[in-house]
C-alpha cells in the first residue's frame, strides 16, 4: 500500500462527514472583474481586527496620515498592527458600531481621506536573501491576520517551530454568494504563488497543497500555470460541498487526516493559510504594501451591480453597497460574511475590516426570513449533515436546559458552527444560534471559575495574612508584658515585702523609742521645729518678696530688650504686678506710717484729675488718654519719691516700678485684653503681697533687709519658681524701667523736686504712647485705667484713713499735673 | 482437635485482616471533608457573606452540615442547581431577597476619595490598593463585586457599575440568520 504522501502525490482525495449543498449563487460575481472602489468620505479603522489584543495607538487626532502608515503598534505577540488605508486626516478616535454580531461599540480611528494617495516609504524585500526573523516581523508590522474568517495573526501561524508536513493553501470558498478568492485567483495568481513562496522558505513543508473546489475551473486553471515550476506544490480540486472550506474539514479531503479534539492543526503537521492571505504576505514582502484593502464580493438581489470590490479596510459598508447600485427594500437586512455563517448587521455603518470577505444584500425572495421554531422531531437530519460527526439534537436538549456537563460530554467544542444543521432542520430550529449561546455561556462559565479561584487564592492568602499579623501582634504583646512582669518583680516583688517589714519594724522601734524619751526632751525637739519653721517661713516670705527684683536683676540684661520688643502686652502684665508688689513692700516695710498716708493722697487726687480729664474731653482719644496714663504715672512717682525720701533703696524701685508702669500704660492702648490681664495679675500679686506682709509684720528686719537679701537671693528665687511667670517676667519688664529710673533718681538726688520731672517725663512718655495708640479703643481703655487707679487708690485711702499726711504738697502738685495733662 | 485447629485458624485470620484494616484506616486516611471542599468549589467565592456567613467556605460547611442550598445570590441559579445536584437535594428558588443581578464591580470616585483605608480593610480579596491619606483604587480584575467596600466608606465615594459588555462577553442571541433558499 502506498504511503499517504506517495497517494497525496498521485492526486488522492478523501471525504468528510456530512456536509450540505446549498445552492452556491456564486455566477453572479464570479465572472465580473475586480473593480477598485473610489475613495470614501471617511473611513473606520477598528484598532482590533483580529484575534488577540490591540496594539498601541500610534497618532493622535489632527494627525495627518500617510497612506500605508502604521496607526498601532505591534507591541505584543499577539498583536498585528491597523495602517492608514489612504493619506488624509485624522478626524476622530471614538467608539463605533463593531463589525460583530454583537455591535457593541469598539475604538476606531476615523480618517478622512485627502484623495492624494500619498504613500509613506516603501522598503520591499528580497525574500531570497532576507532571514526569516525579518520576514515574520514584516509579515507582522505589515497587519496580516487570517484573511478566511478567523483572523488568527500571521506570522504566528507562519513562525511554527514544528515541523511542518503540509502547507494547505485554502482556495475552497464554500459559502454560497462569496466569490473574493476566486476572483482573487484568477487576477493574480503569480502573486499568490510568491506569497506561497514565502510561506514555505518560513515553513519548509514537504508539499504545499493547494485546495480549489471544482466549480472554480478558472481559477485552478491560473493557479495550475502559476505553480508549474514549482514541483512540490499540488494544486487539488475539491468537490463542491459545504463546508469542506472549514479547516478541519479541508484537511481531512485533502490528508485524510482528523485534527484531534482540541488541538490545532500544528499539531499533525499540517499549517493552512487563505490564499488571501498568501496574496496579502506577497504585497507586503515584495512592495511593502501592507494590508490595508481587500476583495469584497458584495452581492444580493437588491444590487444592481453585484461584483467584487477592491475595498479599503475601513469602508463604511453603506458606502460599498451604494457603489454597487444599492435599493434598499423593506425590512432589508445585510448580512456580512456568507449566508451560512455571517450574521445580519444592525447598522450599515459599520466598516470592511480585514476578515470580511462578503457583503450579502439579499432580497426577501431571494433569502426569506425564518419561520417560527417547531419542536424538534428527531430525525436526525442534523446528525447527518454535521461534518464534524456530532449529535446536534442532543447538543439543543442539553443547550435548552443548560446542562453544561453534558453539552462537554457530547463536545460542543468541536463544533465549527458551521450552520449545515441548521440548514437541513425540517423544524427550522436555529441549532447553531443556541450553540453559541451555550458556548459564550461555557466560556463564560469557565471565566468565572477562574476568577473564583483566583477570588479563593487572594481570600485566603488574605486571612492567612491577617492572621500572622495577629499572631505576630499577640506574641509581641505577650513579650511585652513578660518584659513588664519580669522588671516589676526584680524591682518591687521581694523588695516590697521586705520595705513593709522593715517599715513594720521601725515603726515599733519608734513606738518603744518615744515611750522611753523623757518629755523635757520632747519639749526641746517642738521647740527646735518652731524655730525651724519660723526661719522657713521668714525664707519663704524673703524669696517671694524679692521675685521682682531677683528676675529683674539675673535676667534683665540677656531678656528686657526680647520681652518687651516681642511682647509688650506681656510686660505690661509684667509691670503692673511689679506695681503692686512693690507698692505693697513699701507699706509693709516703712515703718513710718505717713508714707502710706501720702500715698493714697495723691492716689485719690490723681484719680479726680483723670476723671476730669475724662469728663472734660470725652470726644478727644487722645488728650484723655494721656492725661489718665499722666495722671497714674503721676500717682506713682509721687509714692516713689516719697519712698525715695525714707530710703533710698525703695525709691529706686518705686521708679523703676513707675517706669514700668507707664510702659504699661503706653502698650495698653494697642491691645484690648490688657487692663483686664493686669488687673487679674494685680489681684494675684496683692494675695502674695498680703502673705508676704504677714510674714514681714512677724519680724520688721526682714523688709528691710529684703533689698540686700533680694539682689543674694534673688537668682537662687528665680530658679525656684520658674513656674511663676508673673514676678519674672515683672522683673524683666521692672530692669529696663530700672535703667531708666535710675538715671532720673540721681536727678532726683540732686533736685527734691524730682518728682515733679518724674511727672513731666510720665507726661512726655504718655503723650508719646497716646499718639502712637490706634484711636479706636481709647475711651474704653482710659475707663479701664482710670477705674483701676481709683480702685487702688480707694484701698490706699481705707488703709490710710486715719492718718493725716502732708497734702498740700501733694495737691500742689497734683494741680502740676493738672496742668500738663490739659496741656497735653 | 480439629475444633481447636479451626478457632485458631479463624482467629490468626481475624488478627491479619484486623492489623490490615486498622493500617490502611492510618494509610488511606481522608484528611478532610471532601464534601466541604466539593461545595467550596461550587460557590463562586466572592467572599460577599450574603448568606449570612463569613465568606463562602463557612457557607460550604454549613451547607454540609444540612443548611439551605439557596443563599448564594452572587452564584445564582447555576450555583443552586450544582449544588441540589451535589447534595442530593431539591433545587430552590434563590432565597435571598435580590435578583442574581448583573455582574458589578467596585468603582472609587478617586477625587473624593480621602484616603481612609477603611475600604481596604473591608475588601475579602485584597482587591483594593491605596495607603492612608492617598487616593484608593480598586483592581476590577480582581474584585468580587461584594457589596463589602461600599458600607464603611465614610464619604460614599464607591460605586458598583455593571461590568461593562465586551464582545468577548457577549453572549449570543437567538437572531437566526435565514439559510433557506427559495429556488
Amino acid at each position: 500500500m502506498p504511503s499517504l504522501f506517495q497517494q497525496i502525490q498521485a492526486g488522492a482525495l478523501w471525504d468528510f462527514h456530512g456536509g450540505v449543498h446549498p445552492p452556491t449563487r456564486k455566477a453572479v460575481t464570479s465572472e465580473k472583474p475586480i473593480i477598485s472602489m473610489s475613495l470614501p468620505e471617511r473611513l473606520y479603522i477598528p484598532l482590533r481586527q483580529h484575534i488577540g489584543v490591540a496594539g498601541q495607538l500610534l497618532v493622535e487626532v489632527g494627525e495627518r496620515v500617510l497612506k500605508g502608515q502604521a496607526l498601532t503598534a505591534a507591541d505584543n505577540s499577539m498583536t498585528v498592527p491597523v495602517h492608514a488605508p489612504t493619506s488624509g486626516m485624522i478626524i476622530a478616535i471614538t467608539d463605533h458600531t463593531s463589525p460583530h454580531p454583537s455591535a457593541l461599540p469598539e475604538s476606531v480611528i476615523v480618517i478622512e481621506p485627502d484623495g492624494l494617495e500619498e504613500w509613506r516609504e516603501r522598503e520591499p524585500l528580497n525574500f531570497a536573501t532576507a532571514d526569516t526573523q525579518t520576514l515574520l516581523e514584516r509579515i507582522q508590522d505589515s497587519g496580516i491576520a487570517g484573511m478566511g474568517g478567523a483572523g488568527f495573526p500571521t506570522h504566528i501561524k507562519a513562525g511554527l517551530h514544528q515541523p511542518v508536513d503540509y502547507l494547505i493553501i485554502n482556495a475552497v470558498e464554500c459559502e454560497p454568494y462569496i466569490t473574493a478568492d476566486d476572483a482573487l485567483m484568477q487576477e493574480a495568481p503569480t502573486t499568490i504563488v510568491k506569497g506561497i513562496d514565502i510561506l514555505c522558505k518560513l515553513l519548509n513543508p514537504k508539499a504545499v497543497l493547494i485546495g480549489i473546489e471544482a466549480d472554480k475551473p478558472i481559477a485552478a486553471a491560473g493557479m495550475r500555470a502559476a505553480c508549474s515550476q514549482r514541483e512540490h506544490y499540488y494544486v487539488r480540486e475539491v468537490p463542491v460541498k459545504y463546508p469542506s472550506g472549514g479547516e478541519k474539514q479541508l484537511i481531512q479531503l485533502l490528508t485524510n487526516k482528523e485534527v484531534p479534539a482540541g488541538r490545532r492543526p500544528a499539531d499533525i503537521g499540517i499549517v493552512m493559510q487563505n490564499i488571501g492571505t498568501a496574496f496579502a504576505i506577497a504585497q507586503a514582502v515584495l512592495d511593502d504594501h501592507p494590508l490595508i484593502s481587500r476583495i469584497v464580493t458584495v452581492t444580493g438581489e437588491t444590487l444592481q451591480r453585484p461584483q467584487n470590490v477592491q475595498a479599503l479596510i475601513g469602508t463604511p459598508v453603506a458606502a460599498l453597497l451604494d457603489f454597487c447600485g444599492y435599493q434598499v427594500e423593506l425590512e432589508q437586512k445585510v448580512i456580512m460574511g456568507g449566508p451560512m455563517m455571517g450574521f445580519t448587521l444592525p447598522d450599515l455603518a459599520v466598516p470592511v475590516v480585514k476578515t470580511t470577505n462578503c457583503i450579502l444584500a439579499p432580497s426577501h425572495t431571494e433569502l426569506p426570513n425564518a419561520g417560527p421554531e417547531l419542536d424538534c422531531i428527531r430525525c436526525s437530519a442534523c446528525a447527518d449533515a454535521c461534518p464534524a460527526t456530532l449529535l446536534p439534537q442532543q447538543l439543543l436538549w442539553y443547550s435548552k436546559a443548560k446542562d453544561h456537563d453534558k453539552l462537554k460530554e457530547y463536545n460542543l467544542a468541536d463544533c465549527i458552527e458551521c450552520g449545515a444543521c441548521a440548514y437541513v432542520c425540517p423544524s427550522e430550529i436555529p441549532l447553531v444560534q443556541y450553540y453559541r449561546i451555550a458556548k459564550a455561556e461555557i466560556r463564560e462559565q469557565q471565566r468565572e471559575a477562574l476568577k473564583a479561584e483566583q477570588a479563593k487564592a487572594r481570600f485566603e492568602a488574605r486571612n492567612a495574612r491577617l492572621e500572622a499579623e495577629k499572631q505576630a501582634r499577640l506574641a509581641k504583646n505577650q513579650q511585652l508584658a513578660a518584659a513588664r512582669q519580669q522588671s516589676q518583680q526584680q524591682n518591687a516583688g521581694s523588695n516590697t515585702v521586705a520595705a513593709a517589714l522593715e517599715r513594720i519594724k521601725a515603726k515599733q522601734q519608734n513606738a518603744t523609742e518615744t515611750a522611753q524619751r523623757s518629755h523635757a526632751d520632747i519639749v526641746a525637739e517642738r521647740e527646735v521645729k518652731k524655730q525651724q519653721a519660723r526661719a522657713y517661713q521668714a525664707q519663704q516670705a524673703a524669696a517671694t518678696h524679692t521675685d521682682a527684683e531677683s528676675g529683674a536683676q539675673s535676667q534683665s540684661a540677656s531678656q528686657n530688650l526680647d520681652a518687651t520688643a516681642t511682647d509688650p502686652r506681656q510686660a505690661a502684665v509684667a509691670a503692673a504686678i511689679a506695681r503692686a508688689k512693690a507698692r505693697q513692700q513699701q507699706h509693709t516695710t516703712e515703718p513710718a506710717q505717713t508714707a502710706q498716708s501720702r500715698a493714697s493722697a495723691p492716689a485719690v487726687t490723681d484719680s479726680q484729675a483723670t476723671q476730669n480729664h475724662a469728663d472734660k474731653a470725652p470726644s478727644q482719644d487722645d488728650p484723655r488718654k494721656a492725661a489718665v496714663a499722666a495722671a497714674l504715672a503721676r500717682a506713682k512717682a509721687r509714692k516713689q519719691q516719697q519712698g525715695a525720701e525714707a530710703e533710698q533703696n525703695h525709691a529706686i524701685e518705686n521708679n523703676a516700678a513707675t517706669a514700668a508702669s507707664r510702659e504699661a500704660t503706653a502698650d495698653k492702648a494697642p491691645s484690648h485684653d490688657d487692663p483686664r490681664k493686669a488687673a487679674v495679675a494685680a489681684a494675684l500679686a496683692r494675695a502674695k503681697a498680703r502673705k508676704q506682709q504677714q510674714g514681714a509684720e512677724a519680724e520688721q528686719n526682714s523688709a528691710l533687709d529684703n533689698n540686700g537679701e533680694a539682689a543674694a537671693s534673688s537668682e537662687a528665687a528665680a530658679d525656684k519658681a520658674p513656674s511663676h511667670d508673673d514676678p519674672r517676667k515683672a522683673a524683666v519688664a521692672a530692669a529696663l524701667a530700672r535703667a531708666k529710673a535710675r538715671k532720673q533718681q540721681q536727678g532726683a538726688e540732686a533736685e527734691q523736686n524730682s518728682a515733679l520731672d518724674n511727672n513731666g517725663e510720665a507726661a512726655a512718655s504718655s503723650e508719646a504712647a497716646a499718639d502712637e495708640a490706634p484711636s479706636q479703643d481709647d475711651p474704653r481703655k482710659a475707663a479701664v485705667a482710670a477705674a483701676l487707679a481709683r480702685a487702688k487708690a480707694r484701698k490706699q485711702q481705707a488703709a490710710a484713713d486715719t492718718r493725716s499726711a502732708s497734702e498740700h504738697d501733694e495737691n500742689a502738685q497734683a494741680e502740676l499735673a493738672k496742668t500738663k495733662g490739659d496741656s497735653a | 482437635m480439629t475444633i481447636i485447629t479451626a478457632l485458631i485458624a479463624l482467629g490468626v485470620l481475624a488478627l491479619l485482616f484486623g492489623a490490615l484494616l486498622g493500617y490502611s484506616a492510618i494509610r488511606f486516611k481522608v484528611e478532610s471533608d471532601p464534601l466541604v471542599e466539593q461545595i467550596d468549589d461550587i460557590l463562586p467565592q466572592t467572599q460577599c457573606g450574603q448568606c449570612g456567613y463569613p465568606g463562602c467556605r463557612p457557607y460550604a460547611e454549613a451547607i454540609a452540615n444540612g443548611d439551605d442550598i439557596n443563599k448564594c445570590p452572587p452564584g445564582g441559579d447555576a450555583t443552586i442547581k450544582k449544588l441540589s445536584e451535589l447534595m442530593g437535594v431539591e433545587a430552590k428558588p434563590l432565597n435571598a431577597a435580590q435578583e442574581p443581578a448583573v455582574k458589578r464591580v467596585a468603582f472609587i470616585r478617586e477625587d473624593e476619595c480621602i484616603g481612609c483605608t477603611k475600604c481596604i480593610q473591608a475588601c475579602p480579596v485584597d482587591a483594593i490598593v491605596g495607603a492612608s491619606k492617598l487616593m484608593h483604587t480598586v483592581l476590577v480584575d480582581e474584585c468580587t463585586g461584594c457589596d463589602l467596600c461600599v458600607e464603611p466608606c465614610p464619604v460614599d465615594c464607591i460605586d458598583m457599575i455593571p461590568v461593562p459588555v465586551t464582545a468577548e462577553r457577549w453572549k449570543w442571541d437567538l437572531q437566526a440568520i435565514p439559510v433557506k433558499v427559495v429556488e
